[in-house]
């Protein structure tokens, strides 16, 4: 067992794990983050995506003792108390979900999305950038337009990721 | 209220959860003392099991018990069951092998499930899975239906020649005379590919055990709770029902696949009494792709019967549908009683005669997949009537419109009685939306750019709010298929509605609750639908078949009709005025003629005290529950249109258009309709251009992971165009017809429709990838010359 310390959602951890446990299994079962899902174990799905010093990371593809001393949020570190990160909202406004199990993973995309490329994002340059995120119920309809739409909100605002 | 009342897109009330990270699948709930399974699942298609050997596996670390089938029969508990019974055209019934939870003597898949690990963490479990040595003898594998129909492999000593069933409907001779008389017959031979349903949230499963009580809790994602509590007591025998209390929360999609009774959640529920401690399973993406029933796969010659002006007089329908290793829960109903009685289409057909043969293979279970049987059905009909058109030289849109049902109640030849529509309708409005009027140019534009464009349409019927118990009943369901509903009304006057119907993506508990608001005149966010849950929901019997809000809702709307009768008889206590004399309208009872009235929160209340009437008189409380049994199906029907275009240097299929015009009867929330349809066009899509399961000729899945199975992204499809047109139906009180599986009956033949006009008519098998169109194009470059 290794002794690891992160930052989640802007608190200090601690944990030991295996030095085979994935960042994913730490989040959801030592720190009971279950808001980070697996859907595909092959980093395909994108179900697991998280932000690791700031960038979209697989965290279902990354060891957890890679990660002593980083920084990351977590889907339940976005939103800024009970006041709904832009992009989240934006999600719920443009019904982009449905069963909601790709959700957290696709928001914290979305979020890294504009990040990266700034808030003037067209429906193609979405779908491209989404290739990383597979969703089943939505045929990505409204999660393009929810991606477009709280791309537009967090440029009004002025806003990156809430903890970061 | 009408902001938030039936036909109000309203936002969904269940999304705050899931978009901060706060749902509750079963994944993510942990009991004191948990354990974990690993399976260990064969890795031959075909074997007998000689030896099982767990010393190594019980001596790793951490590692509580291995259990096999001989465990399970030494409990007397029984094996998974299919609920369906199919008779044979010669009366006698279908040929069901045992299937055992945990394989005994034979293995008859790659995944079947041969033992059980439970140990400390779920990595113990899988590394102790690969020490149990199992000494298999390896049999030949059976891929091909054809292959297994010869019966030179028996894959269950029951059916010798691999057949389960061969089965029957319509009028053979009727439709033999049709073809006799044809002036025109068009002949293809189809495959409907085999498809993996792939809802993102894997399958698990916690199994807990209450020694003190003898009673067990499986958490399970599940489409239909208490079907598997029903299952699990009566047919499998875990415990009786009022000892076993299944939930199924939050559940990640299910689209069929997570209808059935499996291995895995009868093993883990079980097991927990074996080791005295909860036992959790969840399923990583390569089990899901080997042991999740997969949908689909059919093989199917069609024949259309048509006269010298292209009406069609007559079809004939051969079919083979491969039913895998196992019967699975519904499975013997999909390939039959889901399939044929739509062969009808939207279409005046007098004559129809369908044949299918199920069959065995050494491949996993086939089951209901998103509109099981409807999308088949639906394929055969719409690409022979595409054909037909082309072969006539008529235009494709006309052609439909000459055959289409115009005068309701409609009888057609299998079965099915369709209560109402306007095909027409729906086809005039996609043209219109679709501007059909200015392919022509589009497409010489796209042949000006060396590529090559083309139009395809799909007029599709389904049945749906399935479904009435005696008519399923008649045609060898074990089950009933109504829905019910509990309204508990508390005495501040907020609401509690239980229901049967389990959402997985559906949003019910926005539009169930817009439906509670509605009638009772309360604000929706005083409303919450309660579901998934054996311990307080009475009985359902779950969500699948477009039946939640034909069906579910149908339920609710008779309860909340009970409920306000009932607040009647109290408002005329408490406000000492004659029960008749009282009106309920927006909120409020009034007595008619007067000024008094009493709003629905303080009937409620006067319910509950009872200060104003006896309990001879009248019971207090205020909660009424139903049982909602349909008296037909629905026929949710429309038109889409899919417009392609094709590179042909690369094979590349890009969707530039679609347009999809529906009919679902009154709508809801046309917000979640609308997303429902998107998403049942992306995996119809899926089906026609990318997806496909693939077993080597040895039986390995060749497709077990998203590295080898094309799941479609958001490039692979365009924004939808979405419109409605609505033909109330009149078998339900709330005119619904149900919209869950629209878009994936419409969209593959719309697709194929579409590729094969762009490719001059040349025939495509699904998925049409890169690879097999530009094979396409290549075998059209001659005639492409010619021209």
């Amino acid at each position: 067992m290794t002794t690891i310390s992160m930052t989640v959602n802007g608190k200090a951890v601690t944990g030991n794990v295996e030095p085979r446990t994935l960042l994913v299994q730490f989040l959801r079962e030592n720190l009971r983050l279950t808001g980070t899902h697996v859907g595909c174990d092959t980093s395909q799905c994108g179900a697991c995506v998280v932000h690791v010093d700031g960038a979209a990371v697989k965290s279902c593809t990354m060891l957890a003792v890679s990660c002593d001393g980083s920084n990351v949020t977590t889907i339940e570190g976005l939103a800024n108390g009970a006041e709904l990160h832009p992009m989240q909202a934006a999600f719920r406004e443009h019904h982009g979900l449905q069963c909601g199990f790709c959700t957290p993973g696709m928001i914290m995309s979305a979020v890294d999305m504009v990040n990266r490329l700034g808030p003037d994002l067209d429906e193609k340059t979405i779908r491209e950038e989404l290739e990383g995120n597979i969703c089943r119920c939505t045929g990505y309809h409204n999660i393009v337009k929810a991606v477009e739409a709280g791309a537009q909100a967090m440029g009004a605002t002025g806003q990156r990721v809430a903890a970061e | 209220m009408a902001s938030t009342g039936i036909g109000a897109p309203v936002r969904r009330k269940e999304d705050f959860r899931f978009i901060t990270g706060k749902g509750q699948y079963t994944d993510d709930i942990n009991r004191p003392g948990q354990t974990y399974a690993a399976f260990v699942r064969s890795p031959h298609a075909h074997a007998a099991i000689k030896r099982i050997d767990a010393s190594e596996a019980l001596a790793s670390p951490g590692v509580l018990a291995v259990l096999t089938g001989a465990d399970l029969e030494a409990d007397k508990i029984g094996g998974l069951i299919c609920g369906w019974m199919i008779h044979n055209k010669d009366g006698s019934p279908m040929k069901a092998g045992a299937h055992p939870a945990l394989a005994v003597g034979k293995v008859r898949y790659v995944g079947d499930h041969v033992a059980v690990v439970i140990a400390e963490t779920q990595a113990q479990a899988r590394d102790a899975a690969e020490k149990v040595a199992v000494d298999y003898e390896p049999l030949p594998a059976v891929v091909d239906m054809n292959e297994a129909l010869t019966g030179k492999t028996v894959i269950h000593d029951v059916a010798p020649d691999n057949r389960v069933y061969d089965w029957h409907l319509g009028d053979k001779a009727a439709t033999d005379a049709a073809f006799a008389k044809a002036k025109h017959v068009t002949r293809l031979d189809l495959v409907n590919n085999r498809l993996a349903p792939n809802p993102m949230e894997p399958r698990a499963a916690i199994g807990d055990y209450d020694a003190g009580n003898d009673a067990f809790t499986l958490y399970t994602t599940s489409q239909n709770p208490h079907v598997a509590r029903l299952v699990l007591s009566a047919f499998i025998g875990i415990a009786p029902e009022h000892k076993l209390r299944v939930i199924a929360p939050d559940v990640g999609g299910g689209f069929g696949s997570k209808i059935f009774i499996y291995a895995e959640e009868t093993v883990c529920v079980w097991a927990a009494k074996r080791v005295g401690r909860p036992v959790k399973w969840t399923s990583d993406r390569t089990e899901a792709f080997l042991a999740d029933a997969h949908g689909r796969d059919h093989l199917t010659h069609a024949e259309l019967a048509l006269d010298e002006r292209g009406k069609i007089l007559g079809l004939r329908v051969h079919t083979k549908a491969n039913l895998g290793a196992y019967l699975s829960t519904f499975s013997s109903s999909v390939p039959t009683y889901l399939y044929a009685p739509l062969l009808s289409g939207q279409y005046d057909i007098p004559a129809i005669y369908c044949e299918v043969e199920g069959v065995y293979t050494t491949t996993a279970p086939v089951d209901a997949y998103r509109g099981a049987g409807r999308p088949e059905a639906t394929f055969v009909v719409e690409r022979l009537v595409e054909v037909a058109a082309r072969e006539l030289g008529q235009d494709p849109a006309a052609f439909r419109k000459k055959n289409f049902i115009r005068k309701f109640p409609h009888q057609t030849p299998v079965i099915m009685a369709y209560d109402t529509g306007d095909y027409t309708a729906s086809l005039e409005k996609a043209l219109e939306m679709a501007d059909v009027k200015g392919f022509a140019k589009r497409r010489r534009e796209s042949a000006r750019n060396g590529k090559l464009r083309g139009l395809g349409y799909s007029a599709y019927i389904e049945a749906c709010g399935i479904a009435p118990s005696q008519a399923v009943g008649s045609l060898g369901a074990g089950v009933g298929l109504w829905e019910s509903a509990e309204v508990r009304v508390n005495p501040v006057g907020t609401v509690e509605v239980l229901t049967g119907s389990h959402s997985h993506g559906q949003g019910h508990e926005t539009t169930f609750a817009q439906l509670v608001s509605d009638r009772l005149g309360i604000p929706i966010d005083q409303v919450a639908i309660v579901h998934g849950d054996t311990d307080k929901v009475q009985f359902g019997m779950g969500t699948y078949g477009s039946r939640s809000g034909a069906v579910g809702m149908s339920a609710i709307s008779k309860a909340l009709d009970k409920v306000i009768a009932k607040g009647k008889k109290v408002a005329a206590y408490a406000m000492e005025a004659s029960e008749g004399d009282i009106e309920f309208k927006d909120g409020r009872f009034g007595v008619s003629g007067t000024d008094k009235s009493l709003g629905f929160g303080e009937v409620a209340l006067q319910a509950y005290i009872a200060h104003k009437f006896s309990g001879q008189e009248l019971e207090p409380g205020l909660k009424e529950g139903a049982f909602y049994d349909p008296t037909n199906f629905t026929f949710p029907s429309g038109v889409h249109i899919c417009e392609v275009e094709i590179d042909p240097d690369t094979g590349v299929t890009t969707i530039e258009k679609w347009t999809a015009v529906d009919d679902f009867g009154h709508v809801i929330n046309p917000m979640i309709v609308e997303g429902q349809v998107h998403g049942g066009i992306a995996q119809g899509v899926g089906q026609a251009l990318l997806e496909g399961v693939r077993y080597d000729a040895s039986g390995q899945l060749v497709t077990a992971s998203y590295m080898d199975y094309c799941m479609p992204r958001a490039k692979d499809l365009p924004s939808f165009q979405v419109g409605t047109t609505v033909t109330p139906c009149p078998s339900n009180p709330l005119g619904i017809k149900g919209c869950g599986e629209a878009g994936a009956i419409a969209a593959p033949p719309a697709v194929i429709n579409a590729i094969t006009d762009a490719l001059g008519h040349e025939d495509i098998a699904m998925p049409a990838t890169p690879q097999a169109v530009w094979q396409a194009v290549q075998r059209r470059l001659p005639a492409i010359a010619a021209e």
